[in-house]
């Protein structure tokens, strides 16, 4: 990663607390906690952090809950993230930190996409391309430097975790 | 609509399972994955047990595991950048043999028919051909024909013609130059829109299935130079064409297909957890064939299909493995 930001003063959102007012956790969760919805997908991405800036992906309105879509039938979730300039080169790894910690939180049979906002970048299509194959995730994973730098990006969102069921999805896939 | 019956669901591996390969007198089954270990299955009575368990080849996931056509041999490639020759000459399989020279991960490795040539691919864009004498391996073509990581390599039934797909969306076919000795590409495959994964010969080598992560499967005729079509031929090399697709039937990635060199049939393995059956109608133009669905096992699986293999010696007998961790044998029947 070179020394220089590439976006030396991205522009900073307010939390959802802050919006809101409160934290209130969805319904649906609280109920069942295999049923999920675009506020509990939410919940699990907003605390990664930026890999260039102590900031979450909320804080820079890389991951909005707006974006995020979920079909409980079908077993899909897609999740839309926004690179913070056109020409990131963090594109990937961001879209790599989002797509690791849903693989450890949500169950094994939904089928996670996560893709860029269509118009924020300009390798979009290269880059979605890329997080939609599987092998080439898999492959990443089990690359220790890169595994490091997603683990950093992830830390604050373990931490914040405080559902116990969820920390056995985690084990059960890193076993 | 024929039926696809579960015969037995072989749990072991830990985490995913990519790929399986059946022994070709259909009795043994190899399986590889995530947990970096081939595991050997054999059939007992009316039961697949355990046979043995191979460890400490690899120290990444193994991708693909390919048994030679003698039996004798299984080669494996792993994300380590290795592929490794086992063989059986004790009791146990040992690995006597590595072959290094890929960048990075290979992705897949297959022995051409006559046992005498290996073929790898790579994440690095290569395709390598390596010959072996007296279990001596060399490497005797790198082919930088591809773009873009290369996912599957697989030979002709009956020559020494190879053909690969790619993250680049084609397919190429290679063979050896006689007056050089250089391996060439003879023909690109273009129509996929997205990553080929995956590829199969029919039993006539004239013809090929490929499928794809735009969720199709394509059927590609050879035509050779002189053909009574009048399909030109400009290299007097033969021309492959893509007399037919197979849209609308998947919903998700395709990440295998399998032409049963026995029976004509098609299978595939997709990432919407269902493995599909397709035959040809029996009076099919093969210059315009067409293919039915007759089987779509939904649940096949409770993840992603990685891998589905007709048994070469059983009819109807098919192997699956997926990223749900198990492999399953089935059995189809009209």
């Amino acid at each position: 990663m070179s020394k220089l930001l590439e976006n030396p003063n991205p522009k900073i959102y307010p939390k959802l607390e802050e919006k809101l007012g409160t934290d209130e956790k969805s319904e649906n969760v609280a109920r069942n906690p295999d049923v999920y919805d675009a506020r509990s997908i939410f919940e699990l991405l907003r605390n990664i952090t930026d890999p260039e800036h102590p900031l979450t992906l909320e804080q820079l309105n890389v991951v909005e809950q707006s974006l995020i879509e979920v079909n409980n039938e079908n077993n899909e979730i897609n999740v839309q993230f926004t690179p913070t300039i056109p020409h990131c080169s963090m594109a990937t790894l961001i879209g790599l930190s989002i797509r690791t910690q849903l693989l450890r939180t949500i169950p094994a049979k939904f089928k996670v996409s996560v893709t860029i906002t269509p118009g924020t970048h300009v390798a979009e299509t290269a880059v979605n391309k890329q997080l939609a194959d599987k092998e080439r995730v898999a492959a990443a994973l089990e690359n220790k430097y890169l595994l490091t730098v997603i683990e950093q990006c992830l830390e604050s969102t373990v931490a914040e975790d405080s559902d116990p069921e969820k920390d056995d999805d985690c084990q059960t896939c890193e076993s | 609509m024929g039926v696809l019956d579960l015969k037995q669901s072989l749990v072991g591996h830990k985490g995913r399972v990519w790929n399986v390969c059946w022994h070709p007198s259909g009795e043994w089954l190899a399986s590889c994955g995530g947990d970096k270990a081939i595991r050997i299955w054999t059939h007992d009575k009316s039961k697949w047990v355990i046979k043995t368990i191979l460890t400490e080849g690899h120290t990444r996931t193994i991708r693909e595991v390919s048994w030679s056509p003698c039996g004798n041999y299984i080669a494996s490639a792993s994300f380590d950048a290795t592929v490794a020759i086992w063989d059986q000459k004790t009791v146990q399989f040992e690995c006597n043999t590595t072959l290094e020279g890929h960048e990075n991960e290979v992705k897949s490795v297959s022995w051409s028919i006559s046992g005498q040539l290996l073929a790898t691919c790579s994440r690095d864009k290569s395709v390598w051909v390596w010959e072996t004498h007296d279990e001596e391996y060399e490497c005797a073509a790198v082919i930088n024909a591809h773009t873009q990581d290369v996912k599957k390599v697989r030979w002709h039934p009956t020559k020494d013609i190879l053909a690969s797909a790619s993250y680049d969306d084609t397919v190429k076919i290679f063979k050896e130059d006689t007056a050089s000795s250089d391996w060439l590409c003879v023909s690109t495959l273009e129509s996929h829109t997205s990553t080929v994964w995956s590829l199969s010969f029919d039993s006539t080598g004239d013809r090929l299935v490929t499928c794809s992560d735009d969720k199709t499967l394509k059927i590609w005729q050879q035509y050779e130079p002189g053909n009574d079509r009048g399909i030109a031929t400009p290299d007097d090399e033969p021309v492959w064409k893509c007399v037919c697709t197979l849209s609308g039937f998947h919903s998700r990635t395709i990440y295998d297909v399998d032409w049963c060199k026995k029976t004509g049939l098609i299978v595939s393995a997709c990432g919407d957890d269902i493995i599909r059956i397709f035959q040809e109608d029996s009076d099919s133009d093969k210059h315009q064939p067409t293919f039915n669905l007759v089987c779509s096992m939904d649940n096949a699986h409770t993840q992603d299909v990685n891998c589905t293999q007709w048994n070469p010696a059983i009819t109807g007998v098919i192997a699956s493995a997926s990223d749900d961790g198990t492999i399953k044998i089935w059995q189809y029947t009209d």
